[in-house]
């Protein structure tokens, strides 16, 4: 540490001067593409607008009016009940695989095949799964009623949001296998060696070695998960669109209801904010809690 | 060009506004480039035909753009905040009074009034009326109209031993549901080949449905329910733009009662079941025997013909009343405010109008335009192809249409109706829920 100290403290000036036309690419797209809508979405939060006629400001009514919204609370419901089930159930697999993949495999091929669905537009996939599902007509339910058990209604509102979650899982646990794959190959060997001279098993060795040494990647992996899952809107849009009743009105689409449906652009923008905070809010308690700008590997 | 376009459009906006004292002014001459949205790709072909007339009488240049109904209205949207739509698109009465409440759409008077165009006799009665607000102001010429029938898969009637003549003399009541439950019932079979109205019928294992359900069809049903109530002597609200609500009518009540009382029985899908692929690919499917809708699905469903699946029409049936009763709406095109050339945009939609432009859409075989004769030549153009589509048109003939319920604050009504008719649906509400709601409905215009 005291070492990085000294080398940097020179460098300071002339790095800035060296940096800025590296960054500006960059931070001309923040600027135009994030920070001045998010700054102007913050503004519109505070105001009643419906893209026609100039913003009023109303200061808080709009976040008061969201807390006392029971589709709101709804929107929170069903959209924690969808990260839950995906993330929970993406994770574990996703380790499952990739620690399979980094044990058991060499070839470029099956990893290919990993990746496959996630290769696959969101919208076919949510398609396909729609039709597969389908109470009447779907594959799925064709064959459950050839093995003499009764048909399952995979969107109604008890089960639409368990089973689009379940999609997304599909879809996405061969890519979050590679982030995972990638963060194993990092574990140098040697310490697999070592495991494998005191008599470790396979599950021992998962416990004690693989887990703990792959903490960083999996704490960015879950924030880049959990944060994208929050943000779930497609998958819904193309199947349930919210239904059925409100079980799957997740806050994306709830935000577009209001937004273009009701042309209540100050009051999604309010949603959109509290849906930004809550976000950073977990994104920062992961890397806290799961101290991931820190590695054990460091010898 | 753009000097040129400048220029019309400042002599255009000096015509409007000297419109009213300048009396019988010839239309100035119209030029320039439109574009123009639908969202049926049934009726593209006819449309694109229609701008080929158009050029050739104005020299203007129609670009047709199809896209499907959810991206269609997001796109109408998203064109009035960018201000760079559709100069003409096709509207619905559902969402019209909210595009004219927000000023988005042009109001066609003063065009009217200069070109002396004919608006209510021209078209089948009652039409032109819809797109009017209450203060009189015109959005929109009337393109076409629908009504609601049966679509059935006849063999499915035949096996069961139904005739034609037996579904286009069904009737109904919302009390045992008459012969058109008695049909429905007879309709669907179970896994064991057993029908809906034989002993030893098992309702959780239903192979064939008799009917099926396509949602709650929230504050309108037009497809699903409306006629039925209609039939029973129910009306939404006591005319349009009127805020009188009716949803907590006993008749209503009854009417929705005995429909979700069909999946109780097992004839109809559950309101789960029922959420995934449509009811015309089921239709089609062979797996349901019929499934009420409307006229516009027509090309659609006679196009879907395959070995498992005969389609064939039936009319609604003749409820309480003594009459047969069917939705009426209509479409028309609406003008954006924001237009480079409401010059060229107006006649387009007056070409739209014409006989000229509805005569070759009759000729595709896929709507009913709204002129009574250019009505006739579809009715002809559909038998020509082999479909008897007298089930849509006897409302026309019998004067059993009601009005789409327009009004305002449609997508509020939306929020409180929906859910509500959703949970009646799924079981999960009595349809006493209705009068809560109907007084929530109504609030929302105090």
């Amino acid at each position: 540490m005291a070492k990085q100290a000294v080398a940097r403290k020179p460098a300071r000036r002339s790095d800035f001067l060296t940096a800025i036309p590296f960054v500006l690419p960059a931070l001309i797209g923040l600027t135009i593409f994030v920070l001045i809508p998010g700054i102007r979405g913050v503004y519109l939060a505070f105001t009643s607008y419906d893209v026609f006629t100039d913003p009023i400001f109303i200061g808080i009514d709009n976040f008061v009016k969201m807390f006392q919204d029971e589709l709101f609370w709804n929107a929170l419901a069903v959209t924690s009940e969808y990260v839950a089930i995906n993330i929970g159930i993406q994770t574990v697999v996703s380790l499952f695989i990739a620690v399979l993949l980094h044990r058991f495999t060499r070839s470029t091929l099956i990893r290919g095949i990993v990746l496959m669905p996630y290769l696959i537009s969101n919208v076919i996939v949510a398609l396909v799964w729609y039709w597969l599902l389908d109470y009447n007509l779907g594959l799925v339910n064709s064959v459950i009623d050839f093995l003499g058990l009764s048909k399952f209604t995979f969107f109604s509102d008890m089960t639409a949001m368990p089973t689009i979650a379940l999609i997304n899982v599909w879809r996405h646990m061969g890519y979050t296998a590679l982030l995972i794959f990638a963060g194993l190959q990092a574990i140098p060997e040697d310490v697999y060696a070592a495991a494998s001279v005191d008599g470790a098993g396979e599950w021992r060795t998962f416990r004690s070695i693989t887990l703990p040494l792959l903490r960083p990647v999996l704490a960015f992996v879950l924030v880049i998960t959990i944060t994208g899952s929050f943000q779930i809107f497609d998958t819904v849009a193309v199947t349930t669109g919210g239904g059925p009743i409100n079980a799957t009105r997740v806050f994306s689409l709830w935000i577009a209801d209001k937004a273009w449906g009701d042309f209540n652009f100050g009051y999604a923008s309010a949603i959109s904010v509290f849906l930004m905070v809550l976000l950073s809010i977990i994104a920062f308690a992961q890397t806290k809690l799961l101290r991931a700008s820190e590695s054990d590997l460091e010898r | 060009m753009k000097f040129l376009k400048a220029t019309a459009a400042v002599v255009t906006a000096a015509a409007l506004v000297g419109g009213m004292s300048v009396v019988a002014q010839a239309a100035p001459k119209a030029s320039g480039t439109i574009t123009y949205g639908l969202w049926d790709s049934n009726q593209k072909a006819g449309y694109v035909a229609c701008a080929a007339g158009f050029k050739k009488a104005t020299g203007v240049t129609v670009k047709v753009e199809q896209i499907g109904w959810d991206d269609y209205w997001t796109k109408v949207n998203a064109g009035f905040v960018s201000g760079k739509g559709y100069d003409v698109f096709t509207s619905h009465l559902a969402f019209f009074p909210e595009f004219a409440a927000k000023k988005q759409i042009l109001p066609l008077n003063s065009y009217i009034k200069r070109d002396k165009v004919v608006v209510d006799a021209t078209y089948q009665p009652g039409l032109a009326a819809l797109w009017r607000d209450p203060k009189g102001v015109q959005y929109g010429l009337p393109k076409d109209f629908d009504t609601i029938a049966v679509f059935y898969n006849k063999q499915l009637t035949d096996a069961a031993g139904v005739s034609a003549k037996t579904m286009s003399s069904l009737t109904w009541n919302p009390t045992d549901g008459g012969t058109y439950e008695k049909t429905i019932a007879h309709l669907t079979v179970d896994k064991n080949g057993k029908r809906g109205d034989e002993a030893g019928f098992d309702k959780t294992k239903v192979a064939t449905y008799g009917i099926w359900m396509e949602g709650s069809g929230g504050g309108d049903g037009q497809t699903q329910w409306s006629f039925l109530a209609a039939s029973n002597g129910w009306k939404v609200n006591d005319g349009p733009w009127n805020n009188n609500f009716h949803y907590d009518s006993p008749k209503l009540a009854a009417t929705i009662k005995w429909w979700h009382s069909l999946s109780e029985k097992g004839y109809m899908p559950t309101f789960a079941q029922q959420n995934g692929v449509g009811w015309s690919d089921q239709l089609a499917a062979g797996k349901v025997a019929m499934a009420t809708n409307g006229s516009w699905m027509t090309g659609s469903v006679f196009g879907a013909k395959s070995d498992k699946f005969t389609p064939a029409l039936a009319p609604t049936p003749v409820g309480p009343t003594g009459k047969r009763a069917s939705m009426y709406n209509g479409l028309a095109d609406n003008i954006y405010k924001g237009t480079k050339n409401p010059e060229a945009a107006w006649q387009w939609v007056k070409y739209l109008g014409s006989a000229a432009c509805q005569d070759v859409i009759a000729s595709k075989a896929v709507v009913f335009p709204a002129i009574p004769s250019s009505t006739k030549k579809a009715v002809a153009a559909f038998t020509k192809k082999g479909i008897d589509v007298n089930p849509f048109y006897v409302h026309i003939t019998g004067k059993t249409t009601f009005l789409f319920p327009i009004g305002d604050k449609k997508s509020q009504r939306n929020d409180i109706i929906n859910p509500v008719m959703d949970s009646i649906m799924s079981g999960k509400s009595d349809v006493s829920a209705l009068v809560e709601m109907n007084t929530k409905v109504k609030a929302l215009f105090k």
